[in-house]
């Protein structure tokens, strides 16, 4: 999976579980700052990513993932 | 003891007869049920398939983002409130926050959330159980969403007292305005347990009308076929507001919360008194507490569910605590029994009734009960001039709730 391809991926996910517009989604955006999305629902992203992608992201890891391109390159190297 | 005048200033509803008051009362002044056959699978093994579902879906007025953090009843009670709100015309009154309490019960809270969870924590494990469960099911849930919708902070109260839940929210904010505590309260109930668990449970208890194959028959208390209520969901919402409050700022008032009277049986955790004492004592009390004589009460809005032991346990309380003078209707053959729901809902149509000069008409009764010994606006709504008008609400637990409303 390319770089692209995951960022599609999550931005897909971020639109059904917190409401982003899929084309606000890029590398450089802050889940929380820029997209808006709560702890509860960074939650539901995680195990939904988790599905969609097939790794694992163990909670302890979620707080590193400050920016959709963070989350990128953890889902790159895990899968 | 003379009390702070407390009044109605703005009305919200949505219920199995309408998305609004409007469409509700509407339907009420023309007869109409709101039940109907119940379509999923999981009805077919149920003894029970008929309720009285909502008439227009929250999906349809509701943000679908928003939606996956509510229950159903969550999402119902903040469509009433925020009607009833909008209706008051406080949104821009200037209205201090910290004034503002909420009072908006359930009677068995997010069921629907709580049995959706579990499915997918049997079928998927634990870590796919939604993060917004627990605020979902909390029975405080629907009343912190509208105090979190509104932004009161006067104090956001949940009470739970089954069927009498809508009618105990409305007096607990009636008393916080008296005790000074808030100018303004949005008060009411709400309810959505359509599914096939509670419905199991109630008609175990061989409590509901298995009437399946004339759903808009099913619902018809004092009539001598009656065989159980049917189950509704909806939320009903009113504002209370002080008086001098309400003067002050020009609102428009539909009618004084003149009392109100609540007692407890403690008899039975799911019988009726069948004398209905704790029903007397109940509108004994809201009567004094009205400090009016009890023959101003000209109209009464009943419990009335259905069943074969409550209607008749009612009409023996209301004919010893009021007499036999008053005109009486239940709205539920209607609407169904919305449980948390119905004392709000109930005190929405009695409202409306002291206001318009019109009682709504109690449908199916065809062949009234030999006990029924008082005048009901049978299948007809009547034209009654109402100075004052009881609606009474009674929960499994022994719980009884009077409430006066009279005219502004």
């Amino acid at each position: 999976m390319t770089r692209d391809e995951i960022t599609t991926g999550l931005a897909e996910i971020l639109e059904e579980v917190a409401g982003v517009t899929p084309d606000d989604v890029a590398e450089g955006k802050s889940f929380t700052d820029d997209l808006d999305v709560d702890s509860l629902s960074m939650v539901e992203v995680v195990v939904a990513a988790e599905e969609k992608f097939g790794v694992k992201i163990p909670d302890n890891e979620v707080q590193n993932l400050k920016t959709v391109g963070d989350a990128v390159s953890y889902i790159e190297a895990q899968s | 003891m003379t009390h702070t005048d407390v009044v109605v200033t703005g009305l919200g509803a949505t219920t199995p007869l309408g998305g609004d008051v409007a469409s509700t009362w509407d339907a009420m002044l023309n007869g109409q049920s709101g039940v109907s056959a119940l379509t999923p699978d999981w009805a077919e093994q149920l003894p029970v398939r008929i309720a009285a579902q909502l008439a227009v879906d929250p999906a349809e007025l509701l943000d679908r983002v928003k939606l996956r953090r509510l229950d159903r009843s969550e999402a119902i009670a903040i469509i009433a409130t925020n009607q009833a709100w909008a209706d008051a015309g406080l949104a821009d009154s200037g209205l201090d926050p910290e004034r503002l309490g909420v009072s908006v019960g359930s009677g068995i809270g997010g069921a629907l959330t709580l049995l959706a969870q579990d499915d997918i924590l049997e079928a998927s494990g634990p870590r796919r159980v939604s993060p917004h469960t627990i605020p979902m099911l909390m029975p405080n849930g629907p009343a912190a969403w509208v105090g979190l919708e509104l932004g009161a902070r006067a104090g956001v109260h949940c009470v739970a007292s089954a069927c009498a839940t809508g009618a105990e929210a409305i007096t607990l904010g009636m008393d916080m305005i008296r005790a000074g505590r808030a100018d303004v309260v949005v008060a009411g109930g709400t309810e959505a347990v359509i599914h096939q668990l509670p419905i199991a449970g109630f008609s175990s208890m061989r409590a509901m009308s298995t009437r399946n194959d004339e759903p808009e028959k099913a619902s018809r208390p004092w009539d001598k076929a009656r065989d159980g209520f049917v189950l509704g969901e909806g939320a009903g919402a009113i504002v209370l507001e002080r008086a001098d409050h309400a003067a002050a700022r020009g609102a428009r008032v539909y009618a004084r919360l003149a009392g109100a009277g609540i007692t407890s049986d403690g008899y039975d955790i799911v019988q009726p008194h069948p004398e209905g004492a704790g029903a007397v004592r109940a509108i004994t009390k809201a009567i004094a507490d009205a400090d009016i004589d009890r023959r101003e009460i000209v109209h009464v809005n009943a419990h009335a569910t259905s069943t074969p032991v409550g209607d008749l346990a009612e009409i023996k309380a209301l004919r010893q605590a009021l007499g036999d003078h008053p005109v009486l209707t239940a709205t539920k053959s209607m609407s169904g029994h919305l449980l948390g729901a119905s004392g709000a809902l109930e005190s929405i149509a009695t409202i409306l009734a002291i206001r318009n000069g019109v009682v709504p008409p109690t449908i199916n009764l065809d062949d009234p009960d030999d006990g029924l010994d008082l005048d009901v606006a049978a299948n007809k709504a009547r034209h009654l001039e109402i100075p004052a008008a009881l609606n009474n609400s009674f929960g499994f637990g022994g719980h009884n709730v009077a409430l006066v409303f009279t005219r502004a």
